[in-house]
């Protein structure tokens, strides 16, 4: 029986022992200067899993009386968890190196946070929820302040931390009042215990505070105010992190609670996601236009693009589900190509985040300034770039589940959206003339990033590499 | 050739891939090369295109030469071409080719430039043969992309606004289309543009949010892709970008938006409206007629007061394009023929007003009326071709732009009286803003210091204007060559529609009367 478990989680029990025991050996031997190979061997190690995952799974399996679910569902989270967190952490090396960043805990408590955001999406229970929630919060709040010389760091981390121990209590009680309602903490419990007709007020109550808690994680509007601090203040390679592989998992587990453990009460929490929704959407896009740093751009972009995603989780549907998966790998990767070119923008060695330094960028850097102009369009949701294949996805979801309102509040905020992202391309082409231009230094890693994304953003309409199947597969098991 | 739409709509995106791929530098014979790739690519698919009007059937009224694949989320690749979008394509193709060569004197990235002419007419191309709902939308909108860096980077001082407000305008009218697209495949469970035309949405009326929708769905729907179409097209009110892109855009930017891109509108109108949401036409008909009447007459007067010529000609266009409308929704065969014809010979006509600017813009890099007068003394070739457009813009009979107007003025003559009344009074006021441009520009006593070195027109800049002179005398004198191919889609057409109106009509009836 136990060893039936282990198997299952074998991937995390892999990944977690790696971790542990690299910090042990870590700290008995050279320390720091065991980092860059830490940093390689850890991405290495999470690639290999992801590709061990994608490979072996099969079927639903249920370990620890349902604690933990592997399933379609959780397997392609998990890949699209472990290639983003390796990317990114690849594409950080460098910078973080030149800027004696590079202490051997971090790729370690990216590995940890990797762990923790496994165990969220295969979640079957709230406890199972909670401890992949926290060890991937706690992972995160560390590295968000992990420049500790910098105030601003030091900020996004105490910040990030305070509100994120709020969220969690939030959660908690909202866990503690389902328990009380319902008996137990299993979502194969909730859901034979949770009906439409006779849900109770403080069920509702706890549902409403778990998805609370959930919110935040994603950062959706009103629980986000804290994303464009941390984002700003947190190192660029960090910032490229949180708006990658978290929120794919924060997305997932809020997937698998909805369905798995309220799947009958879709009508009772769908308001609240539409509600939630229809804020990110439009403030992430009225929001951004103000901004001048490119950092806290991307973090309203990235409230405004789960706002769009959770438009595929409001639908309730197997399709709407599948949408939601398809823009989050979408989303993902034009993240990567986007964070690959914000880290290259330096000048003298210093890194630059203020949108005027990018003006006649075009001239300088065409090869660089064509692909951030793909990526610029395909975040904006214009044709023929992939992003707007994932917007048309969630929108097909979202009529087929009769939410018009919804659609059309998106599809106007998409167009307000879309002056942001035309402003970066308006400043690399149009601009005046710069007499401070940024540095055209650039790593293989870093580049290869952002060409891969753009060239990704074309060819994805051609060919996706099976992972529309896999995202339809994904869907069908935990839609059901 | 099996595949030959796809070949035409592809020749310049490949071109461009070459230039994108295989041309450095920026020196001069780079900038040559690059000038000459565009220019042989663009007459190559010129010269291919006439192998469509050449196998092109105009009695059959269906779709022809239709190309059908696979593609991405159960969507379809699917071209083809009928009576009402032949032409267009060989509009695009024809004009193509003198945009470039009009373009011969730009010298900031010209590689570049080139590029995203090239690939604009790709896009172009497959707005007008896209047979699938969301490839129509992909092309629609992937336009807008070149478009906005053509006026962005190579357009005039206040670029930046323009290009922003082109955009900006034009993206929120095809997002609210696109949410009709999804509400469209969400009901009939199909993109495919042949099958959903004998689809029946449905058109009970309905109350929402306390509104009471005559025409129900189809009425809605009519609206989104309304929104977008008009502002393409683009109808008052909703016109404003147009004078601010083309006064921003280049010359050659100008001749393809006023040429080709406002087509797109009326192309639309006639490939979705009209025959997909008949009741929805047939509901909002007097208010669009009232839109074009008024967009007549008010842009003429607009017109009148412009101080700057491409803001002038950019108000006529929109008058023009008010004539179009209101043949459209007339929905009777001269109407639409009209309408049809007037967009083809505006697409003649604007082009080489555009580039009757661009010429003296090229010597004395201004557009103000006020610093130009007595070109004639110096610019009798100019002075002749000038006055043959500005006649055939004012609607001369023996030029392309009579028929377009009588046939529209005719068409909605049997629909609505008033409407055709004021919009007829468009007509003189045309004659008017006009004809006072031409005077101020090209006669009186040639006085300022500034023009008096001024050179007469060069053999290319004649080459350019040949062919355009040519298509605008030739229509005008022999209209049956576009009536002839375009007759029996429209005839189709029309009878649709005046079935399905017939037959909401019994519905509606037979609901009142159990």
């Amino acid at each position: 029986m136990i060893q039936a478990d282990l198997t299952i989680i074998l991937p995390e029990i892999v990944l977690a022992v790696y971790a542990m025991a690299a910090l042990i050996g870590a700290v008995y031997t050279s320390k720091d200067g065991l980092a860059p190979v830490l940093v390689w061997a850890t991405s290495g190690l999470m690639a290999v899993l992801a590709i061990w995952i994608a490979m072996n799974g099969d079927g639903t399996n249920v370990a620890f009386n349902g604690m933990f679910v592997d399933d379609g569902f959780a397997r392609f989270a998990k890949v699209a968890i472990l290639l983003s967190a390796a990317t990114v952490l690849l594409m950080s090396h460098e910078y973080m190196s030149r800027r004696d960043l590079l202490r051997f805990e971090y790729p370690l408590l990216v590995a940890l946070a990797a762990v923790g955001m496994m165990m969220m999406v295969s979640a079957g229970d709230l406890m199972s929820l909670y401890m992949g929630l926290e060890l991937q919060s706690l992972s995160l709040y560390v590295v968000a302040a992990m420049r500790r010389d910098s105030a601003k760091s030091t900020e996004a981390g105490l910040k990030y931390f305070v509100l994120g121990a709020l969220s969690s209590g939030l959660l908690l009680y909202g866990a503690s009042l389902v328990y009380g309602f319902t008996g137990t903490t299993l979502f194969s419990g909730i859901i034979q215990t949770v009906h439409h007709d006779d849900i109770s007020i403080g069920l509702l109550f706890g549902l409403v505070l778990l998805i609370s808690g959930l919110a935040f994680k994603v950062s959706a509007v009103p629980f986000h105010m804290w994303t464009p601090d941390v984002y700003e203040g947190s190192p660029t390679p960090i910032t490229a992190f949180f708006a990658t592989a978290p929120k794919v998992a924060a997305m997932a587990l809020f997937a698998r609670l909805l369905h798995d453990a309220f799947g009958g009460v879709i009508s009772d929490w769908q308001q609240v996601i539409v509600l939630l929704s229809v804020l990110s959407m439009l403030l992430g896009a009225v929001a951004a236009i103000g901004q001048r740093d490119i950092k806290r751009l991307m973090a309203f972009s990235s409230i405004a693009h789960m706002g769009y995603a959770l438009i595929g989780l409001a639908a309730g549907t197997e399709m709407g589900v599948k949408a939601m998966l398809m823009y989050l790998a979408i989303y993902v990767t034009m993240n990567i190509g986007t964070f690959a070119f914000i880290l290259m923008m330096e000048r003298d060695g210093k890194p630059v985040t203020d949108i005027d330094a990018l003006r006649q960028y075009s001239k300088r850097n065409p090869g660089n300034a064509l692909a951030l102009l793909i990526l610029m369009f395909s975040l904006a949701g214009v044709p023929p770039m992939l992003g707007f294949f994932a917007k048309f996805g969630v929108w097909q979801a979202g009529i087929d589940a009769d939410l018009f309102g919804l659609v059309i509040v998106s599809a106007i905020a998409s167009v307000i959206g879309a002056f942001y992202y035309l402003r970066i391309v308006f400043y690399m082409y149009f601009g005046a003339e710069n007499e401070d231009p940024l540095d055209t230094r650039s790593t293989p890693v870093l580049w290869a990033a952002l060409m891969g994304s753009a060239a990704l953003m074309l060819i994805g309409v051609f060919y996706q590499f099976g992972v529309e199947g896999a995202a339809a597969a994904a869907a069908a098991t935990l839609v059901n | 050739m099996d595949n030959i739409l796809s070949i035409v709509t592809f020749i310049p995106a490949i071109a461009a891939g070459i230039l994108a791929l295989f041309l450095h530098g920026e020196d001069v014979a780079a900038q040559r090369n690059a000038k000459w790739v565009a220019l042989v690519a663009t007459t190559v698919t010129f010269f291919v295109s006439i192998g469509i009007y050449s196998g092109f059937d105009p009695s059959n009224t269906g779709f022809q030469m239709v190309e059908e694949g696979r593609w991405l989320m159960g969507l379809k690749y699917k071209m083809g071409v009928d009576g009402i979008s032949v032409l267009f394509v060989l509009l695009t193709t024809f004009i193509m080719p003198l945009t470039i060569l009009a373009s011969w004197n730009v010298t900031d990235r010209v590689k570049e430039y080139m590029i995203a002419f090239l690939l604009l007419e790709t896009l172009m191309l497959g707005v007008f043969m896209a047979l699938d709902l969301v490839l129509f939308y992909l092309f629609f909108e992937a336009g807008l992309i070149p478009m906005f860096l053509i006026i962005g980077i190579w357009g005039g001082k206040e670029r930046i606004y323009a290009s922003f407000k082109f955009f900006l305008y034009t993206f929120l009218g095809s997002v609210l289309m696109l949410v009709a697209m999804v509400a469209m495949y969400a009901d009939a469970g199909i993109t495919d543009i042949e099958a959903l035309m004998s689809h029946q949405f449905s058109s009970e009326s309905f109350s929402v949010l306390g509104i009471y929708v005559v025409g129900g769905m189809q009425t809605l729907m009519f609206l989104a892709f309304f929104a977008s179409f008009a502002v393409k097209m683009p109808m008052w009110p909703v016109h404003t970008w147009l004078p601010d892109a083309h006064v921003q855009a280049p010359t050659a930017g100008s001749v393809v938006l006023a040429a080709i891109l406002l087509k797109m509108g009326g192309y639309g109108f006639l490939r979705f409206s009209l025959p997909m949401f008949p009741v929805g036409s047939a509901v909002m008909t007097d208010l669009v007629l009232w839109m074009s009447a008024i967009a007549v007459v008010y842009t003429s007067l607009v017109a009148l007061v412009q101080e700057d010529m491409k803001k002038l000609i950019a108000y006529s266009s929109v008058a023009h394009m008010g004539f179009v409308t209101m043949g459209i929704f007339a929905a009777n065969q001269q109407g639409i023929d009209g309408a049809i014809f007037q967009m083809l010979s505006h697409g003649f006509i604007s082009a080489a007003l555009f580039l009757c600017v661009g010429v003296i813009y090229d010597r004395m890099h201004t557009r103000d009326i006020e610093a130009y007068g007595g070109l004639v003394i110096r610019m009798p070739a100019y002075a002749l071709v000038f006055m043959l457009f500005t006649m055939a813009n004012v609607g001369l009979p023996g030029t392309s732009g009579f028929i377009g107007e009588f046939l529209t003025l005719m068409g909605a003559f049997q629909v609505n009286t008033w409407v055709t009344a004021v919009a007829a009074s468009g007509v003189i006021f045309s004659a008017a803003y006009a004809l006072w441009l031409y005077r101020r520009v090209v006669f009186g006593d040639l006085i300022k210091e500034s023009l008096k070195a001024i050179t007469d027109m060069s053999s290319r800049e004649r080459l350019i204007f040949a062919p355009l002179i040519v298509m605008t005398i030739l229509l005008g004198v022999y209209p049956s060559l576009v009536t002839d191919v375009i007759g029996n889609s429209t005839a189709a057409l029309i009878s649709n529609y005046d079935t399905a109106l017939a037959a909401a009509e019994a519905a509606t009836q037979t609901a009142a009367s159990h």
